[in-house]
């Protein structure tokens, strides 16, 4: 029989806990204003997103396919509070094998790095001679800011550049291939660009079909084109 | 009679029941049950089962056995229960055996009140008396449980009980159970067990205006609580034509068969009875509906699969639904339903399908089938009109053929599950 | 103050694997029993449906099937003279949590150990003398036999539909199976699973190198399957979303797929979730377990009193628990005394990504089960003469690539740019024809005095007990063992017809952020020396004969296989001396 006796958490006895309707379906993201970032720091992440992931003929860059709307609502949610990760003290710096020690957690990594970013920027130091804001270099000086962040080279004022840079890489090419419903990836552009079907979960009849593309469009958590019925 | 030890009284008696003639228990005088009432009082709980008594008289929320207090949906409003354990105030521990029966096979409580018929007596007056008796039998043998329920919760005018008369009149006829001796044994058994205890009506059989079965489409299904009970006749696109006599037993007796998984209140019916049935009964259930004939012959042609709804739908099951249910409907015996052979999928009315991709449903866990595999709730993701898209798919596909169901269709769906939350 | 509720016969620590099986089989046998389960309940349709499961970002990135490392986590250093810091976001393992525990989200991956694995101190000083052992290494046989587990591994097996070919029927070698595996008393329940294209080709490849290869055993369903207890399961359809994952059409064998059903309907058992045990109380000899003290989801301790104490809460929870209740003597490296937190290990795995000809091959990666995968055994345990080769251990390699999801999968040559116009360029030229089978060799992890676990001095959880700590770091003899079978696999991607094959050593220091599967070994282990062992050979504490520990925290050493079915079987080996021995006559079931 159920009944916890006074204590407090679910008591399964007798058959499985079911409810009508229950699910732990995702979030999916909502287009509207910007949950996280300024104006200047849509600028700059813009333009951060299209040199890792430059647009071309075929696919969208970074910036078209949603990665910065992407990283925007990770930064608003737990993921930027480093929600459910451990927090406690004392932070001490370890080795490279201990893992990420740092006291930050993204929001503030984001918020300091791309300030912190554009001032170096302004400032003329090398390798770009040009006082101007990131977004308004040209797209190889900005190819020049980033490797020098990559390789260390670039000196930021209170953070350490190649910490922002690895953040900025990882979060904008995971924003690329998510599944669009988290802001990135828009239109499934990314999983086009290479064949991956997405969302589909039954390939029974491909198992077999050895060194044959697959051929079908893919999908995502939100659906495809092909769910809405077309007006005859 | 004090000498119920005697085994010739007690043969007697199982005698008398199996012929139904009550003679012997008019004069059973008020003892409480003995040992040698064993027989009668098993029967009586394998009656209770197939009654489904529990079914409202237990409340899921209060442990106690046959204490009442559930809340019943009809279509006029609510009522509760009645508390029938054999407390002397509050239960049924004070009616004599004629009181008893008055009240499950006519529909009149002690006082003389009216019941009304979201307690099933129209079928119940279908038992044979000594089968009523058999089922008090065992429930005298039940804990009492002092617990005072009002059982009239119905709004104006429906409250007013004097009302059932006219009701009584028009559509109660008293009187158990004829044979039909051109029938055999087992034929009558499940036309019995069917139209008496099972009260399988009650649920499946289409309903007039004032709540009484429509005669003319006994078992062509009904809606009710946010549910499509379907047709159970021998129809074999809206009913169970296509099923085999072993299909509908082992669906009866564990809840899943290679098609199709018991869900929503047909789960708790197999839970609570007609899993606690003998085969013999089940076959004979199964040989009675065999023999029902379905409506008039539907000329419904399903939709063109190049028509705008059946391609956007078709590409919804392929992405969402065929991985359990596989991409020609045939999903995993006992385990994932058979859409191509699912009366639930082109019954009359899509309320069940609706019901189960909004909000999903468990199917029901038995002893000979334990898994209990649940459906996922899809009413977060699809918008009525991708519903709507993929139940008209569901509906027109595997030799099924309906009419499209309407995002309005869908939106009222949501709107009358969302109300029914608690 | 805290809250005392009825006693049961049994209380078991975890509702994961090993959990379940123990539950039920108590059950069945008549015991009230109680399960207490840290994490949540979990089920197919809520929890991981199949309009939700396939979230690469949800669940592989954000971990959200898995323990939240601010409900308890570890400290990590690589050597003894190192400072431990907090794992402050998992990488080189992935705890799970909530019920069904590791078997909700593993692969599948369903192997037995070797014969030789269980004896291997003894096995490996007699082929190889005592010398040829490193002075540090600590591997110790297990007190238990391949033979004695045999008919539970078996039992396993089939109540999981492990898909599969049989190698070797009773001494007699199958073909088409491992030919290197011990003899098994019936074939597999169900057939293996079919293989798509690269993995048929590195089949392809391994027989004209003149190996052995044989399907990956799986615990994901060849077919439809209806197992002992009446709980059935669907066909696998290869959706290439199963490690790190739910499966949302009841194919992967998991406590909910294969027992839990049936466990709930009996009225002789009872399960708590969100409850986290932090104590097994024992009395005042500190040689009996009274029960354990948990917290419930208000924060409130209450005390479980019971008979008999299951714990089987994973490795390391294991090992804290019984340090936190002083069960046993806690590892001392130093003075090589004690035995909590002693032999404590992981995996040796290592990688081969190799890269195809774009117009010859289409390998569509995404089609695949978490168990997919041809592989060979030739270079596993002691399959193969160490004599050259200065080293012993080993493990088996396959191209068992579980998937292409994108986040994680889309492999470029090397020295390709990280980003911009060429990686993207990279990205989209490869992806189809690139193959990167991720754990390819999984090799086995030997014991070492200086690999252990015990309680860190400075770190705490949020019920204020100190974090276990963890120093490990790689030995010369499973980097010289990686080196070797790396090699070997990349030799049969070259015989594929690869035009580039990349090899990725396992290289030291043990690096905790480089995920390297979750089988963590040893701390709490088994043997017959109570000196040497935290538990006799039925997983019983030497020290307070009426807990068991159940889980790989049993190992000595780890082998090179994925521990689930060999955990299983163990479970199983235990409950038989329990029901059979312990119960008619509790008390210590081994003396030393």
């Amino acid at each position: 029989m159920a009944g916890g006796e006074g204590a407090k958490g679910e008591v399964i006895s007798g058959h499985l806990p079911w409810h009508p309707a229950e699910t732990t379906a995702p979030q999916p993201v909502k287009p509207g204003p910007w949950l996280f970032f300024s104006p200047a720091e849509v600028a700059a992440m813009g333009a951060i997103a299209d040199r890792i992931i430059p647009p071309d003929p075929q696919t969208p860059g970074g910036r078209d396919a949603g990665c910065v709307v992407f990283v925007d609502r990770q930064l608003s949610g737990a993921y930027g509070r480093r929600e459910g990760l451990y927090v406690s003290g004392p932070f001490e710096n370890g080795t490279k094998e201990q893992g990420p020690q740092s006291p930050q957690n993204p929001r503030d990594l984001y918020r300091s790095g791309l300030s912190a970013l554009d001032r170096y920027c302004l400032a003329g130091s090398r390798p770009v001679a040009a006082r101007k804001a990131f977004a308004e270099l040209t797209a190889e000086e900005q190819d020049d800011v980033l490797h020098a962040l990559e390789s260390g080279t670039a000196q930021l004022e209170g953070l350490d550049g190649k910490t922002f840079f690895e953040q900025l890489l990882k979060d904008i090419q995971q924003g690329f291939f998510a599944d669009p419903i988290y802001g990135g990836n828009h239109e499934m552009c990314a999983w086009k660009m290479i064949g991956f079907p997405g969302a589909r979960y039954d390939y029974t009849e491909w198992v077999g079909k050895h060194n044959q593309r697959y051929p079908y469009p893919p999908v995502s958590i939100a659906g495809r084109p092909a769910w809405n019925i077309r007006p005859d | 009679m004090r000498d119920m030890g005697s085994s010739a009284v007690r043969a007697a008696a199982v005698l008398a029941a199996l012929v139904a003639v009550s003679s012997c228990k008019l004069s059973v005088a008020e003892q409480p049950p003995t040992a040698q009432d064993f027989d009668e009082i098993e029967r009586g709980r394998y009656l209770t089962a197939v009654a489904d008594c529990t079914a409202c008289h237990t409340d899921p929320a209060d442990t106690r056995p046959f204490a009442g207090g559930r809340p019943v949906q009809t279509p006029f409003g609510t009522v509760l229960a009645a508390n029938i354990t054999p407390d002397e105030q509050t239960g049924i521990g004070s009616w004599t055996p004629e009181q008893f029966d008055a009240a499950v096979r006519g529909g009149r409580r002690p006082d003389g009140k009216r019941l009304y018929p979201a307690m099933p007596f129209l079928y119940y007056a279908k038992m044979s008396r000594s089968d009523v008796a058999a089922i008090r039998a065992y429930l005298l043998t039940l804990a009492p449980v002092h617990k005072h329920v009002d059982t009239n919760q119905l709004p104006f005018p429906f409250n007013i009980r004097w009302g059932m008369r006219l009701w009584d009149a028009l559509y109660f006829k008293p009187g158990s159970f004829e044979a039909d001796p051109s029938k055999p044994e087992a034929w009558n058994r499940g036309a019995y067990l069917v139209q008496g205890p099972g009260h399988c009506a009650a649920c499946h059989t289409p309903k007039t205006w004032l709540g009484a079965d429509r005669k003319d489409r006994s078992l062509q299904g009904y809606s009710l609580q946010g549910w499509f009970a379907p047709d159970i006749t021998n129809d074999p696109g809206r009913g169970l034509g296509n099923w085999s006599s072993a299909d509908l037993v082992a669906y009866l007796k564990t809840g899943h068969n290679r098609f199709s998984g018991a869900s929503g209140p047909m789960a708790e019916e197999v839970v609570h009875s007609s899993s606690r049935m003998t085969d013999s009964d089940l076959s004979a259930i199964a040989t009675y509906l065999e023999s029902k004939p379905g409506g008039t012959a539907v000329s419904d042609k399903p939709l063109s699969t190049a028509s705008a709804v059946m391609t956007a739908g078709a590409a919804i099951y392929e992405d969402l639904c065929s991985a359990c249910h596989r991409r020609d409907g045939s999903g995993v015996p006992y385990l994932i339903p058979d859409l191509s052979h699912s009366a639930s999928v082109e019954s009359r009315e899509a309320t069940s399908m609706l019901h189960v991709v909004l909000e999903g449903a468990q199917t029901a866990a038995t002893a000979d089938e334990p898994t209990g595999p649940a459906m996922p709730a899809f009413g977060w993701q699809l918008d009525d009109a991708q519903v709507a898209a993929v139940t008209t798919y569901l509906r027109n596909s595997w030799g099924h053929a309906a009419p499209a169901t309407t995002a309005g269709e869908v939106h009222k769906a949501r709107e009358n599950l969302e109300a029914a939350q608690p | 103050m805290m809250r005392k509720l009825p006693p049961k016969d049994v209380v078991i620590v975890g509702l994961g694997w090993t959990g379940s099986i123990v539950a039920y089989e108590l059950a069945e046998a008549g015991l009230d029993v109680t399960a207490i389960e840290r994490g949540p309940w979990r089920d197919t349709a809520t929890d991981y449906a199949p309009n939700f499961a396939q979230d690469e970002l949800r669940y592989r990135i954000r971990h959200e099937l898995f323990l939240r490392p601010d409900q308890t986590t570890f400290t990590f250093r690589n050597k003894m003279s190192g400072t431990a810091l907090p794992i402050r976001t998992w990488g080189a393992f992935m705890p799970p949590n909530g019920v069904g525990g590791g078997g909700v989200h593993w692969n599948g991956e369903t192997w037995r150990f070797l014969p030789s694995d269980f004896v291997l101190k003894t096995h490996l000083t007699q082929r190889y003398g005592a010398h040829f052992l490193p002075d540090d290494m600590t591997i110790q046989d297990w007190g238990v036999t391949f033979e004695e587990l045999e008919p539970h591994y078996d039992r396993f097996e089939y109540l999981c539909g492990t898909s599969g070919t049989a190698g070797n029927l009773q001494g007699k070698i199958q073909p088409g199976g491992n030919p290197f595996e011990g003899p098994r008393s019936r074939a597999y329940p169900n057939p293996a699973q079919q293989q798509p294209f690269s993995h048929t080709l590195f089949a392809k490849a391994a027989a004209d190198l003149g190996y052995h290869p044989f399907p990956q055993p799986s615990g994901n369903m060849s077919r439809a399957y209806r197992n002992p207890l009446g709980v059935r399961l669907g066909p696998c359809t290869y959706c290439g979303f199963c490690e790190w994952f739910g499966c949302a059409n009841y194919s992967k064998a998991s406590p909910q797929t294969t027992i839990l059903p049936v466990l709930v309907r009996k009225p002789n058992f009872q399960a708590r979730d969100n409850c986290e045990v932090t104590r097994i109380n024992t009395d005042s000899t500190g040689k009996r377990a009274t029960g354990v003290t948990f917290v419930d989801t208000a924060g409130i301790e209450w005390e479980q009193p019971a008979d008999l104490v299951i714990l089987a809460a994973y490795t390391i929870f294991n090992v804290q628990l019984l340090l936190l209740s002083g069960i046993g003597a806690p590892y001392d490296p130093v003075a090589n005394r004690g035995v909590i937190g002693r032999n404590f290990t992981h995996q040796t795995i290592s990688d081969v990504t190799s890269f195809f000809d774009r117009t010859r091959f289409a390998f569509n990666p995404f089609i695949a089960s978490g168990s997919i995968g041809m592989c060979i055994d030739e270079f596993n345990g002691d399959n193969f003469d160490h004599g050259p080769h200065g080293f012993v251990g080993g493990g088996y390699m396959g191209q068992v690539q579980t998937n292409g999801r994108p986040i994680e999968t889309t492999p470029v040559p090397p020295g390709t740019p990280r980003w911009g116009a060429q990686w993207k360029q990279a990205v989209r030229d490869n992806y189809q024809s690139a193959l990167k089978p991720g754990t390819g060799v999984h090799g086995s992890m030997y014991s070492y005095r200086d690999v252990y676990l015990d309680l860190d001095p400075t770190y705490r959880d949020r019920f204020n007990r100190p974090l276990v700590r963890i120093t490990m770091d790689f030995h010369e003899n499973e980097l010289k063992q990686n080196v070797f079978l790396t090699d070997k696999f990349a030799d049969i991607f070259r015989a594929m017809g690869a035009q580039q094959v990349v090899k990725e050593y396992r290289k030291g220091p043990y690096d905790i952020t480089k995920y390297q599967t979750t089988h963590l070994c040893g701390g709490a282990i088994m043997g017959n020396d109570p000196g040497t062992s935290a538990l006799n050979r039925y997983l019983q504490s030497w020290d307070v004969p009426n807990l068991f520990v159940m889980g790989a925290s049993a190992f000595p050493q780890n082998a090179g296989y994925n521990p689930t079915g060999t955990v299983a079987a163990l479970a199983y080996w235990s409950l038989d001396a329990i029901r059979n021995r312990y119960l008619k006559s509790p008390g210590p079931l081994q003396h030393a």
